[in-house]
């Protein structure tokens, strides 16, 4: 697998998802819809995934499965070779070893931002309370967040709470983090200042990145492997090394192997994105 | 980013000053001259048909503010403040009898659906009663001429405190439960830490509603069953032939109504500053 090199030295060595064989049937009404097909893809630990896919083609699907919040129909999904959900188990139990970033955001408007980074360690009760704010303060400094603890995330930039967000999902050491299309609705200028950002994130911490998206430049820059999905059902239709040495900046974006890989996926991403369209698939 | 203080107190007096900056308190004194002069003129100068036997103007003002009341009931009879404080007092219970029975039940309706099934059903049935079809079986149920009153109060506001809370529950977004979940908080720290504050804005929305149905109900209940109260004021004054007193029952009404409620919102904004920061920022 890729080996690349972390600023800081290293990949993670936890955090290694396998899927295993999965197929999720939804059943609404007796009609069943297949939302993702036998599907096996495995992520190493400490790598950044990249799942790319149009809307609606069941890669979050696949995300709420590994998080816990949907169960799946057939196969297994296993975390560093421990049975998140599988045979016997259809439900995986929601964990802060996996870290939702959620797509509109879900900082809890009526905590401040310390108050919501601190609330994962907060819940468990492992550290004093004292030590839990401390790391809070810490960590929101290390994020360039310093300066915004005290207010709440109605009164900071969309930009500035998608950091904090992270910060809260990092604050529980978590294996993997669970990214769902978390930009979707930034402007393209302000993504790029995110993704700079996140890979910074990245760098500081060791942690493996699952990240869904439908934007192939953002999947590009920021992963080490693209993982194509085919429109519905969901499966991986080809998995693409981005052999483009970390860290990264913005200059990637404009350098000739990112846009000889650009060249190389487009078409795919396009094609599946078309027959998502003629299926007249729902946004989601 | 500056740090706003902002309490329910400052809050509001930040309100009266935007509100005298604008053009509102003029247009509400024009309001106020055009209600008042349509009065004046129809009752004592042209003496409308139907009209002329209404209690003028000039004579319910003089009544008001007599020291010596020809009807019995001015700022300055003791009697006056005897009713108030009666009414107050009923409202008082009802209100917060409504609350904590209420908020709790709309709270476990919204968040366990099996609870709802047992419940709502029964509760959609009892909910569009008109508390008037209440009197006679209030009179039967409780002895005495207070606790009827008090139980119809309470149940108009119960109904309004209870559907408001569990629409509450309903509103709030997904995102957020699950980012509790995986962010490894239990059941129960997510219904105190998600459930209750995140619907906390309908059950304002709820408590508002709550007080101004309390009123309503309370004066069709000292209407039938009481010996003191505003309603039992304007129903005495009505069978007494003593119609100035009637208005001043009224105004009373509403004047008292209108701080009640005042009250509660000033309560809501203190409890939910997050609230308030967010639309001071949307209102710049």
């Amino acid at each position: 697998m890729s080996a690349m090199m972390n600023e800081k030295g290293a990949l993670a060595d936890k955090g290694a998802i396998r899927i295993e064989d999965v197929v999720k049937i939804y059943d609404p009404d007796g009609a069943a819809v297949i939302a993702v097909d036998h599907c096996n893809l495995d992520v190493p630990a400490g790598e950044i995934c990249m799942i790319v896919g149009p809307s609606g083609c069941g890669k979050t699907t696949l995300l709420n499965a590994i998080a816990g919040f949907h169960d799946i129909t057939s196969g297994a999904i296993y975390l560093d070779d421990e049975l998140l959900c599988g045979p016997g188990k259809p439900k995986a139990e929601p964990g802060s070893d996996r870290v939702v970033v959620f797509q509109n955001g879900a900082l809890f408007p009526w905590k401040t931002n310390l108050e919501n980074v601190a609330f994962g360690p907060l819940m468990k009760g492992e550290m004093s309370k004292a030590d839990i704010y401390d790391k809070a303060r810490k960590m929101m400094a290390d994020a360039g967040l310093d300066g915004t603890e005290n207010n709440y995330p109605g009164e900071i930039s969309s930009g500035l709470r998608r950091r904090v967000e992270i910060v809260r999902a990092l604050m529980n050491e978590p294996k993997v983090l669970l990214f769902d299309e978390p930009y979707r609705a930034l402007d393209s200028l302000t993504k790029s200042v995110m993704h700079e950002a996140l890979l910074e994130i990245y760098y500081k911490n060791k942690v493996t990145i699952f990240f869904i998206t439908h934007d192939l430049e953002e999947a590009i820059f920021l992963g080490h492997r693209l993982v194509i999905m085919t429109s519905r059902p969901c499966k991986p239709k080809k998995i693409v090394e981005v052999d483009i040495p970390h860290p990264r900046d913005y200059s990637v974006l404009t350098s000739p192997r990112f846009k000889e890989i650009m060249a190389e996926t487009k078409g795919l991403v396009i094609e599946e994105a078309k027959k998502a369209f003629e299926a007249g698939e729902k946004e989601g | 980013m500056e740090k706003l203080e902002t309490t329910a107190w400052s809050m509001a007096m930040y309100r009266v000053s935007m509100w005298l900056k604008s053009p509102k308190p003029y247009l509400m004194v024009i309001g106020f001259g055009f209600v008042l002069s349509f009065w004046y003129l129809s009752v004592e100068i042209f003496k409308l048909p139907r009209f002329e036997s209404m209690p003028g103007l000039t004579e319910v003002w003089t009544e008001y503010w007599s020291k010596d009341p020809y009807y019995g009931l001015s700022v300055y009879t003791p009697e006056y403040y005897k009713h108030i404080g009666i009414s107050l007092r009923r409202i008082a219970y009802a209100f917060l009898l409504a609350t904590v029975l209420g908020v709790p039940l709309g709270l476990f309706l919204g968040w366990s659906k099996k609870f709802r099934e047992y419940i709502f059903p029964l509760f959609e049935i009892f909910r569009p009663i008109p508390i008037l079809a209440w009197v006679p079986l209030a009179i039967i149920m409780f002895s005495g001429s207070e606790t009827p009153v008090i139980f119809l109060t309470f149940l108009a506001s119960f109904f309004a405190t209870t559907l408001n809370t569990m629409l509450g529950v309903d509103s709030i977004d997904e995102e957020y439960t699950r980012a509790a979940y995986c962010l490894g908080a239990s059941d129960w720290q997510t219904f105190r830490q998600v459930i209750i504050p995140g619907s906390m804005p309908y059950i304002f929305t709820g408590l508002q509603i709550s007080i101004g149905v309390a009123w309503f109900s309370l004066v069709a209940g000292e209407m039938v069953s009481g010996q003191y109260g505003l309603g039992y004021v304007i129903n005495t004054a009505y069978t007494m032939v003593t119609y100035p007193t009637i208005i001043i029952g009224m105004i009373t009404l509403g004047v008292i109504g209108y701080i009640t409620s005042a009250m509660v919102r000033m309560v809501g904004d203190y409890m939910m500053q997050w609230r308030v920061r967010e639309l001071a920022l949307g209102a710049n």
